[in-house]
């Protein structure tokens, strides 16, 4: 087998790489976030969370993931 | 023994498919610590917490979430659109917090600029019209022009909420003229957003008569977060009895409480 192959993609505006074939509920995992505690948006689209383990990351594409935090 | 509550009864304040007893919606920005926003949502009474959106952090140092913070079988959460200065921001914001917190409810802010945060009149109009079409419990921060009012309340939001004067200002209501017109134009909930600095504020906005006052700054900016969230809760309640109750007319000339009859007898030159 080869080296795992990587993508870039950009998550909440960075661009980072990631395994190929990696599925949203991946990204989120190798983050130490907890799923229930996190919305995301792939190329401006929700993901919803049911969806995150069959949504694979393509080259390019951008994510956001977003949390609640203080505010008025 | 007199109970008090048979004399002081309300209504619940309806918005969409929710039901506050609580007339005070709080923010939950600005505060030293998420135990001290715990507990001044617990003093101020509040049945409805507003919560922004944001990314999360990618340190993997990151603490806790405010999630932890907030008993959301005790609260219906609020989320904002605060910071989004376009349509797009603000519906892509409000869709990721019903994906994040389960809830049609949202504060639609689409704001003009970051130095006034005064609300963008066309892009709100906008946003409200696709938030509804796509199901959301839309309560729309604005301005005080009874007008806009109107036409929020058209196309479907939930709530309209009108600045008292600039997020976070402190000024209080600057026109409570636009504000008591706005009311009596519009037949979905008016309540008074942002630019409270003080319990007097909340009372009158209360006594104005809107259905409600959405604060955060005032309680957690304030020396003793704590104690004002007592005050705003106080306030809160003070201004709602005195509008349901209905205050006396103003008059230019007194008018005595006391009897004008059975007065002793007035000074005069003194009896031999």
């Amino acid at each position: 087998m080869n080296e795992t192959a990587h993508i870039q993609v950009h998550v909440n505006g960075e661009v980072t790489e990631v395994p190929a074939g990696s599925t949203v509920a991946d990204l989120v995992a190798s983050r130490d976030l907890k799923p229930q505690q996190v919305a995301v948006e792939l190329n401006r689209s929700i993901v919803p969370r049911a969806k995150h383990s069959d949504t694979t990351l393509g080259a390019g594409d951008r994510v956001e993931i977003v949390t609640m935090v203080g505010g008025g | 023994m007199t109970n008090e509550d048979q004399y002081t009864h309300d209504e619940v304040l309806k918005i969409g498919e929710f039901e506050l007893r609580s007339r005070l919606l709080v923010g939950t920005g600005k505060y030293a610590s998420f135990e001290e926003t715990r507990t001044a949502l617990e003093i101020t009474g509040t049945d409805m917490v507003t919560v922004a959106i944001r990314r999360v952090n990618m340190d993997p140092s990151k603490g806790e979430s405010l999630l932890d913070y907030i008993d959301r079988d005790r609260y219906h959460i609020l989320p904002n659109t605060a910071g989004c200065f376009d349509v797009e921001s603000a519906v892509r914001t409000a869709r990721l917090a019903r994906e994040l917190l389960d809830t049609p409810l949202v504060k639609l802010e689409v704001l003009g600029d970051p130095k006034t945060l005064l609300p963008d009149p066309i892009g709100t109009l906008e946003a409200t019209k696709t938030l509804v079409d796509e199901g959301f419990t839309v309560m729309v921060y604005c301005s005080d022009d009874p007008r806009m009012g109107v036409r929020l309340a058209e196309l479907g939001a939930a709530a309209v909420m009108p600045a008292g004067s600039p997020i976070g200002s402190g000024q209080g209501v600057l026109n409570p003229n636009a504000i008591r017109i706005m009311m009596e134009l519009v037949d979905v909930p008016v309540l008074v957003d942002a630019g409270v600095g003080t319990a007097s504020d909340v009372a009158l906005c209360m006594e104005l008569g809107a259905e409600g006052v959405l604060l955060n700054t005032a309680i957690a900016g304030a020396r003793e977060p704590l104690r004002m969230a007592a005050a705003m809760r106080d306030a809160c309640r003070a201004g709602r009895n005195a509008y349901l109750a209905g205050r006396i007319p103003k008059k230019l000339y007194a008018n005595a409480s006391s009897p004008e009859e059975g007065l002793i007898e007035e000074a005069g030159p003194a009896p031999k």
